[in-house]
């Protein structure tokens, strides 16, 4: 129960983030001003992540039983507010010359934000039903948010309707499964189920497999796992990019966070039916994401699916749970995908705008001779997605690579290496196309405005995929503690 | 400390040639053309120092959550593979002189970096590191290949980059398996060579491991079966890329195999060595035998380049004095001999704008400096006495005749093969009717007096290697020497 201030004091950043929201609301009430509520919503995002990187050395604390704040919790509150930052700062240039309100968008994106902190700090299945239901609700407005917009780029409808209905299908399946759950243990809290599913009086073993495996579903929908994933693309190309960009980025790492807890605290691997369900659903999705990716011409569709892909990657350091790194592992690969998948956004959404939008891979054709610096950090980010060194992405597929061998887990591992090479082939096609010389006559052209703080967020970004490729010392001493105390 | 000046130097002069294009295009050249010489002289002061222990050792912490050290460090080995790299660093500038006019800004700071991975893949002591650099060093050439390259360019880049980045994937899971292992039996994490040289591994897990150190290896070199990337990166890369490639980093497969797939694993090794002896033999004979085939100069000299690459793995796995040794000594007057070639086609083709041997024919009277140049460099390369290539190829036969007398049988036919095609390029090319109906010949001038001096470099090299062998084999012997005293007691059982 909350009974003093001192109670309170943890839950901070939740407070912060959503004092943000209200007064975002009351200011659009008051005032229609476009920069000002993008202001409002960034300084508050920016103040929680200060806060929570603040809090995070002192705080291990469970606040009523539906929250947990600890470091790890709260790590990932610092990630999930810095990316939303990101988000929103690229967002301003692309929406800025929508015809319609532009306001409410950053309303949406603080209440999803609030859903993401939610998540992450959640160890009861309440919890992580209302941060999950939160963070889904804001995003089908976030998708769908140009729809009015008599000029806009894509098939917002088309996409929001796909998500919101598939999306609450998998709901269903999750809330089944913690129904299943809740009448073997009679607690809604995560708990340990091989203890329960050996006791005299339980409903036994396959009852509890059944009902885990209709959360595994349900998740590695949101997850976009294979084969769970085939409205991915859709939903990725139909959204305009800011949107997109928030859905690859905080709405997967939130969601990994969930199942990692929950897979943590229950010991759900030690179900042999579970880790063969895993194993499949990681294969199929190393499998699928990159072969499909190898077909497309459209950048969003390609990160789609180089998401699935990527999300199959981390599901091996899961499987590797036993392991003494696997929670290293998994941390280290999120915050990389956060990074680089955030990256390669934002440079497709620096020269786009919500009427149009450059993401065929032919709009890049000789990018490198007209503007280098925004080439060459996309081909940072293509390559930190490959796993190539001197980038973040391939210290986190170090990570993996180790937990996966300290797990003995062979097979995996080459899915992981053929998923890899296959990969290597369709992020080297558009570094190439933007190496191609620069067609005669065509005019070097970006929709929208120019926007110096969306270059400065890139800066940003290419600074830490590269400080974190070649220096990772730091963030892995920080990773290690925060990692323990799952 | 000299050896992280030195990469440092190779990786800042790239960054430099870079920026001054901004400043006048012809800048780049000359920025890279200093900084390697300046490279050189700092590998030069590498040569002053004892051959017999490490010289130049820097270890310092990088990533200690793993074990991981950023350490360097260079024997006699590594010094003799670095100085290759600095003496064909200078000539594939001089190569790239006038064949880049366009963005050669990025182009010097490819050609700088790719040289500063295959330094640090020579000197790196910690598995993470030699892997770090062992990628590092694909990507600018990536690029070399696929913005320079020529008509088939998009393909051959890709191949070449996914050859090289999927087996090094697999060494990747080695070096972790070997690290793990250490963890196990010592309690901590550590991916420093001597540490791991100390790892104890036996049975299938080990054979494991090792192939997947041959697999990155084996492509590098390349051999069979995991050849078919190089004569397509060869072929669409620009000359200097072809220099690089021929004469430097198939270089770094063969000293990957010395140093690390078969000490760390010397029971598997011995094990696989008939297998990879087999492999050696069919690399030299079969592609001797396509090299014959082909029509494109430069795919020719390819297919002999992994023709003659073979003796080399067949000298590793003989795994003795004379053979390591030979392989060695190939190692190096085969770097020379290739480039050189590579240098001459990439030279042609810039002159006739076409690589297609039937299209050429009795060159010598036009360009008879370039005529004598290649018979040179080819009559090098089938293994004449007198030049560097013939007392590598002989030692690998004479060390490998102890290993195994039917392979060495076999690998002795390469040279006879070897005979056969160079000859038969010289006769195609160089001899016969003059022939110039399906070219432009306006510009087919001989070679230009800086180009002389290039050649005559190379040529030099060889002849020294050719005579006066013992100074190169004096330097590598004390590395062989210890490899092989360290290997010794699991070696002799094996071939009892």
């Amino acid at each position: 129960m909350i009974t003093s201030f001192d109670d309170l004091l943890p839950l901070l950043p939740l407070l912060i983030a959503t004092a943000t929201a209200v007064i975002a609301m009351v200011t659009v009430g008051i005032r229609r001003n476009y920069l000002l509520t993008a202001a409002i919503v960034i300084i508050g995002l920016i103040l929680t992540s200060f806060v929570a990187a603040v809090m995070m050395p002192y705080t291990n604390q469970q606040i009523t039983p539906l929250l947990i704040v600890d470091q790890y919790s709260l790590f990932f509150v610092v990630v999930c507010c810095i990316a939303a930052t990101f988000v929103a700062i690229l967002s301003f240039p692309y929406f800025f010359s929508l015809d319609d309100e532009r306001e409410e968008y950053y309303l949406m994106l603080t209440v999803a934000v609030i859903g993401a902190i939610v998540m992450v700090s959640s160890n009861h299945f309440i919890s992580a039903l209302l941060g999950l239901e939160t963070l889904s609700m804001s995003l089908y407005g976030m998708v769908a948010y140009p729809l009015h917009s008599k000029e806009s780029a894509k098939y917002p409808l088309e996409a929001s309707v796909k998500y919101l209905v598939l999306s609450g299908v998998a709901t269903g399946f999750i809330v089944f499964g913690m129904s299943l759950i809740y009448a073997q243990t009679g607690s809604l809290a995560f708990s340990d189920l091989t203890s329960d599913a050996a006791q005299m009086n339980s409903l036994g073993e396959n009852y509890t497999v059944v009902a885990l495996l209709m959360i595994v579903a349900g998740m590695a929908f949101k997850l976009s796992l294979a084969p769970f994933h085939v409205w991915t693309p859709d939903v990725y190309e139909g959204s305009p990019l800011p949107a997109t960009t928030f859905l690859a980025t905080v709405g997967k790492a939130a969601m990994f966070v969930v199942l990692l807890r929950f897979v943590t605290i229950s010991n759900a691997l030690e179900f042999e039916s579970v880790v063969t369900v895993f194993s499949l659903i990681a294969v199929a999705s190393i499998l699928a994401g990159n072969l499909l990716a190898l077909l497309q011409d459209n950048i969003k569709r390609i990160l789609a699916y180089s998401s699935i892909a990527h999300m199959g990657y981390l599901l091996i350091a899961i499987i590797a749970g036993q392991g003494t790194i696997s929670n290293e592992a998994i941390t280290y690969y999120l915050l990389a995908y956060v990074i680089m998948t955030l990256g390669a956004f934002a440079i497709t959404s620096v020269v786009s705008s919500s009427e149009k939008e450059f993401d065929s891979i032919m709009d890049y054709t000789g990018l490198f001779w007209r503007n280098p610096w925004l080439s060459a950090s996309f081909i940072a980010m293509l390559l930190s997605l490959a796993g190539i060194p001197l980038t973040v992405g391939f210290i986190g597929k170090f990570y993996i690579f180790m937990s996966g061998v300290e797990s003995g887990l062979w097979g995996l591992l080459i899915a992981l290496v053929i998923g890899s090479g296959i990969g290597l082939y369709y992020y080297l096609r558009i570094v190439y196309r933007m190496l191609l010389p620069v067609e005669e006559g065509l005019k070097y052209r970006i929709a929208g405005i120019e926007s110096i703080t969306a270059y400065g967020v890139i800066s940003i970004l290419v600074f830490l995929l590269l400080l974190f490729g070649i220096y990772p010392a730091p963030l892995m001493s920080l990773i290690e503690s925060v990692s323990s105390v799952i | 400390m000299i050896l992280a000046v030195l990469i440092s130097v190779l990786f800042v002069g790239g960054v430099l040639a870079w920026l001054s294009e901004n400043l006048d295009p012809s800048f780049p050249k000359v920025v890279a053309l200093t900084t390697m010489l300046i490279s050189v002289a700092i590998m030069l002061t590498l040569l002053g120092e004892s051959d017999s222990e490490w010289v130049a050792s820097l270890n310092a912490q990088w990533i200690p959550r793993f074990g991981i050290s950023f350490h360097l460090a260079a024997d006699g080995l590594s010094t003799l593979l670095i100085l290759l790299t600095g003496f064909l660093g200078v000539i594939a500038i001089g190569a790239a002189w006038d064949e880049i006019n366009d963005r050669s800004g990025f182009f010097y700071f490819n050609l700088l970096w790719t040289l500063a991975g295959v330094v640090g893949v020579f000197t790196a002591l910690d598995l993470f590191l030699f892997f770090f650099f062992w990628e590092v060093m694909l990507i600018p050439m990536y690029f070399m290949i696929a913005i320079w390259g020529h008509e088939n360019k998009n393909y051959a880049a890709m191949k070449f980059f996914i050859f090289t980045q999927v087996t090094g994937m697999l060494m990747l899971i080695s070096i972790l398996m070997l690290a793990y292992f250490h963890y196990i039996q010592f309690g901590w994490l550590s991916f420093d060579y001597f540490d791991l040289l100390n790892v104890s591994t036996s049975g299938t897990v080990s054979m494991w491991m090792m192939l997947g150190f041959f697999a990155a290896f084996a492509t590098k070199l390349p051999s069979m079966p995991f050849h078919s990337w190089l004569p397509d990166a060869h072929s669409q890369a620009p000359t200097a890329g072809s220099v690089i490639l021929a004469g430097v980093l198939l270089k770094t497969g063969a000293y990957g195999l010395i140093r690390f797939a078969v000490p760390l694993f010397p029971e598997a090794s011995m094990q696989f060595a008939p297998v990879a002896m087999t492999l050696a033999v069919l690399s030299i004979l079969y592609c001797a035998k396509v090299a014959f085939a082909q029509t494109d100069i430069k795919r020719l000299i390819a297919y002999t380049s992994v023709s003659h690459m073979g003796f080399v793995m067949l000298g590793i796995y003989a795994w003795n004095e004379q053979a390591l040794q030979g392989a060695v000594m190939t190692m190096l007057a085969h770097g020379l001999s290739a480039a050189a070639l590579f240098m001459l086609a990439g030279g042609l083709q810039h002159r006739i704008h076409t690589r297609d041997m039937t299209h050429m024919g009795g060159f010598w009277a036009k360009v008879p400096r370039m005529s004598f140049a290649v018979l040179f460099f080819s009559i090098a390369a089938l293994g004449m006495p007198g030049l560097g290539n013939f007392v590598g190829e002989f030692l690998a036969l004479l060390g490998a005749f102890q290993a195994s007398i039917p392979l060495t049988v076999a690998a002795a036919f390469g040279l006879i093969f070897a005979s056969v095609y160079s000859l038969w390029v010289i006769q195609k090319v160089f001899h016969g009717e003059y022939r110039n109906s399906d070219f432009d010949d306006s510009h087919l001038s001989d070679l230009s007096r800086r180009e002389m001096v290039y050649v005559a470099s190379m040529m030099f090299g060889l002849v020294w290697m050719g005579m006066y062998p013992q100074s190169f084999l004096d330097m590598s012997e004390a590395t062989i020497q210890g490899l092989l005293t360290a290997t010794e007691s699991i070696t002799s059982m094996a071939q009892n």
